[in-house]
């Protein structure tokens, strides 16, 4: 292993002096750095032994840097957030034309696949890890493999995130990391299969719980996603810049049957993996109903795939490709409920818990997102609706109510859960601080949610109001005035849920600073200690 | 202990799978009732959506759908529909002289109409929504005006441009009198107090009294020996409270300096001539003049 390390390693190195392109040579000498840094950390930990850990026990040590990796980049993808919404707010204030880094079409794939792939990447990584493990009754599959999945993941994004703000961007909306670093995610993202399907094949439960269908079908589906939209042919080996396979309508329906996807499998089928988890372990109540389990399941695995098209309602996408589009928008809709009741209802019998325990709070109302969200999105992939609300605030505000309310919370039920389980503490720091976090957050997804159909829905009839003339009434950038006052609201939205981040890190450093408690969590063990 | 027996939960009276994995159970719920018709109904809707509306594609073509209806007809009759209701008009403005607008209220109506919408897609970006301007791009609104305020000039300006490199083009250029060495330090700040005098505002008398000369010299054949402008040259009334560029001695003295020059593009290259009236004419009724 370290000698494909520091094979590796040279081969950038040779690749940064030969190359001609200051991109190319930048993103080799990331590579350099961390070949250098993984070189140290293997012979370091190779003649120190720190690799010879029990194999009774589960290794959580992966998952604890997972759990740390999520918090940091949720600061960081939320920070980037509120910045280019005080971009939108106030142009003029925010503007750096010297910096081109800092201009609002470089930091916002920053935020996005800060939040999407960084903060949730890692938060689904994490608790996947750590619940293949309990539910296989398995120490996770590969021997240092998990740790190459993490540190390779991290790199990955270390790299697409510098790119970004250096200028490099294959302009795929969530996909805009140039080839170099896709075949990077592509290695990681395999090794990511290996280990949790080898985890899954050694498990000592005669059944796959269904967590783990739904980060399998995540894992699979997101890797046929990221390799068939990224497709390309690199300018040259040295060359940072590649053109894609696809052109013209074949090139917008790749990209949205890949973005539509990676919201499908990465934030949807993902975080549902970890709700199945963490809710019913959280409130110690049963999973309401297996058999809704498997249908809904294999409902949404089969009619997400085809919801691509309703990105692309009225544009030169053939008529026909919209209908499918939609219509299997619309059978989408129970399939995802299915989830939400399945979650809502494990909690009858422990409904009195949404009163005393604010984690299981957070993660109640963040099934009440992911229903609203997902009633939202067949609705507005009608294309009637659609045509009001495609390109407006509206599609951003129902992003949003998905990402702060229904990723954003159940990641954060599953940290608040997963700090005291993994560094052996009784409890959380403070129940009162976590009230605090939930409910300025709650109040600022709120704010941000009804500021985006308020403008959302003006800008759409704006943009389509005639003349009795004949003529458009409003100008374009008089549209973008009269969301001035909505603007302000979602930065001032988004500040607060970024406010609550950093209450629970601070709440969350605390906990780990309390003293410890005797868990027995040995594999061999026969069920470890109900939280 | 993989295998448990089916138990039956005590809360709810259900019974469990018997699955049982790191402490968590599964009920044996049927399906919601009220779920799966919904979800049946939505299925129904979908079939009944694909038999009236293209959409299932075969070997060639796709199933056109029992309503007969296309996007791309719809989108042609509308435009076609869009032409006739205004072709009447268009036309009168295409023969109509830009004082013959201005005098048919109905036809200026409709020319405001069409020019606001041009300016508001086209203009704005730099003249701002209402014409109002921008540091460096003129106000629209008031009767201050560089290259001439009358309909004509208007429409002059419109067509061909400032340095826009249309032949026809507004051209002319402030010399960058501090970067081209043609003033040094002391003279530009002189200047700029002359030009601080110019506008009625206190001064430093002696830099005026020294700048007397360099403004006859350098600036009056341009901005007149009063300093009250040109507009055959664009040369700016130095005399009013208008400032393209700032009227703070920092802003002017940056100017006699730099001497920057705007460039505005020629829109009769990219605008038929009946929204080049129109336009014309909506600036015009919005301007002091």
């Amino acid at each position: 292993m370290l000698v494909a390390v520091v094979l590796g390693g040279f081969l950038f190195f040779l690749g940064a002096m030969f190359t001609d392109d200051p991109l190319f040579r930048f993103q080799a000498m990331i590579f350099v750095a961390a070949a250098v840094l993984a070189g140290f950390a293997l012979t370091a930990g190779v003649s120190g032994g720190l690799f010879r850990d029990s194999p009774a026990r589960y290794m959580d040590g992966v998952v604890r840097a997972g759990v740390i990796a999520t918090m940091f980049w949720a600061a960081v993808g939320m920070l980037v957030g509120v910045v280019i919404a005080a971009q939108l707010s106030w142009p003029t204030l925010f503007y750096f034309p010297e910096a081109g880094w800092l201009n609002f079409g470089r930091l916002r794939p920053l935020h996005t696949s800060g939040v999407i792939f960084a903060f949730g990447g890692n938060a689904l990584i994490c608790t996947s890890f750590y619940v293949v493990q309990r539910t296989c009754r398995a120490r996770l599959f590969g021997g240092l493999l998990p740790w190459f999945v993490f540190w390779g993941y991290q790199l990955f994004i270390v790299l697409a995130a510098t790119g970004y703000v250096t200028g490099i961007t294959q302009s795929r909306e969530y996909a805009e990391p140039e080839w170099l670093v896709d075949l990077w995610l592509t290695v990681v993202w395999v090794a990511y299969l290996l280990v949790f399907l080898g985890t899954i094949w050694k498990r000592k439960e005669p059944h796959i719980y269904v967590a783990n269908w739904f980060y399998l079908a995540f894992i699979v589906t997101v890797a046929l996603l990221h390799v068939v939209n990224n497709l390309a042919l690199p300018v040259g080996l040295l060359n940072h810049r590649s053109y894609s396979l696809f052109s013209g309508v074949q090139d917008a329906l790749t990209q949205w049957w890949y973005g539509h996807n990676a919201v499908g499998f990465f934030l949807t089928a993902g975080f549902l993996g970890m709700m199945y988890y963490f809710v019913p372990k959280r409130v110690e109540r049963p999973v309401y109903s297996y058999r809704l389990s498997i249908v809904h399941f294999w409902a949404l695995i089969f009619i997400y795939i085809w919801a691509g098209p309703h990105h692309l309602h009225y544009t030169a996408l053939p008529q026909w490709a919209q209908t499918l589009g939609m219509t299997f928008s619309i059978m989408l809709w129970m399939p995802s409920w299915g989830g939400m009741i399945n979650g809502l209802m494990t909690l009858s019998g422990a409904w009195d818990k949404l009163r005393t325990d604010p984690v299981v709070r957070m993660m109640v109302v963040s099934i009440a997102f992911y229903g609203m969200s997902t009633f939202e999105g067949p609705v507005m992939s009608i294309r009637a609706v659609n045509a009001l609300s495609h390109y407006t605030d509206w599609t951003i505000g129902h992003v949003h109510s998905g990402a702060l309310g229904w990723v954003g919370f159940i990641s954060f039920g599953a940290m608040y859960c997963l700090v005291p389980w993994l560094w052996n503490k009784e409890r959380l720091y403070s129940n009162r601080l976590v009230e605090w976090h939930f409910w300025i957050a709650t109040t600022g997804i709120l704010l941000y949610i009804c500021a985006m159909w308020v403008s959302g829905i003006m800008e759409g009839l704006m943009w389509r109001e005639y003349t009795p003339e004949g003529f458009l009434a409003w100008s374009f950038i008089e549209t973008v005035s009269a969301k001035h006052v909505e603007n302000i609201i979602r930065t001032l939205g988004g500040l607060m849920f970024l406010s609550g981040v950093f209450i629970m890190i601070f709440n969350l450093w605390r906990t780990v600073k309390l003293p410890s408690v005797d868990r027995n969590d040995a594999l061999a063990a026969p069920l470890p200690a109900a939280a | 202990m993989s295998e448990h027996q089916r138990e039956t939960d005590a809360v709810s009276g259900v019974e469990t799978t018997g699955h049982e994995w790191d402490g968590i159970r599964e009920l044996d719920n049927p399906l919601p009732r009220w779920w799966l018709w919904v979800f049946w109904a939505c299925v129904l809707f979908s079939i009944g959506y694909w038999v009236a509306m293209p959409a299932w594609p075969g070997i060639s073509g796709y199933t056109q759908g029992l309503l007969g209806k296309s996007d791309r007809q719809e989108v042609a009759q509308a435009l076609a529909d869009l032409k006739t209701q205004r072709g009447i008009n268009g036309a009168k403005l295409r023969d109509a002289t830009l004082q013959q607008i201005e005098s048919d209220p109905a036809l200026q109506a409709y020319a405001l109409s069409v020019g606001q919408s041009a300016f508001g897609d086209n203009c704005a970006t730099c003249h701002g929504p209402g014409g109002a301007g921008a540091k460096g791009y003129p106000n629209l609104r008031d009767d201050v005006w560089l290259w001439g305020g009358n309909l004509e000039d208007i429409a002059t300006t419109l067509r061909h441009g400032i340095r826009s490199g249309d032949p026809a083009a507004r051209v002319s250029q402030m010399p960058a009198f501090g970067r081209d060495g043609m003033l040094d330090a002391r003279q530009v700040s002189d200047v700029t107090e002359y030009v601080v005098a110019l506008s009625g505002r206190p001064a430093d008398r002696a830099a005026v009294g020294r700048a007397t000369q360099l403004y006859a010299d350098q600036c009056s054949s341009c901005h007149g020996p009063a300093g009250k402008g040109d507009q055959a040259v664009g040369a700016p009334d130095l005399t009013d409270a208008e400032w393209l560029y700032g009227s703070d001695r920092a802003a002017i003295s940056g100017q006699i300096h730099n001497g920057r020059g705007g460039v505005m593009p020629a829109w009769g290259q990219r605008f038929d001539p009946e929204t080049i009236k129109a336009i014309a004419v909506y600036i015009h009724a919005n301007s002091g003049q």
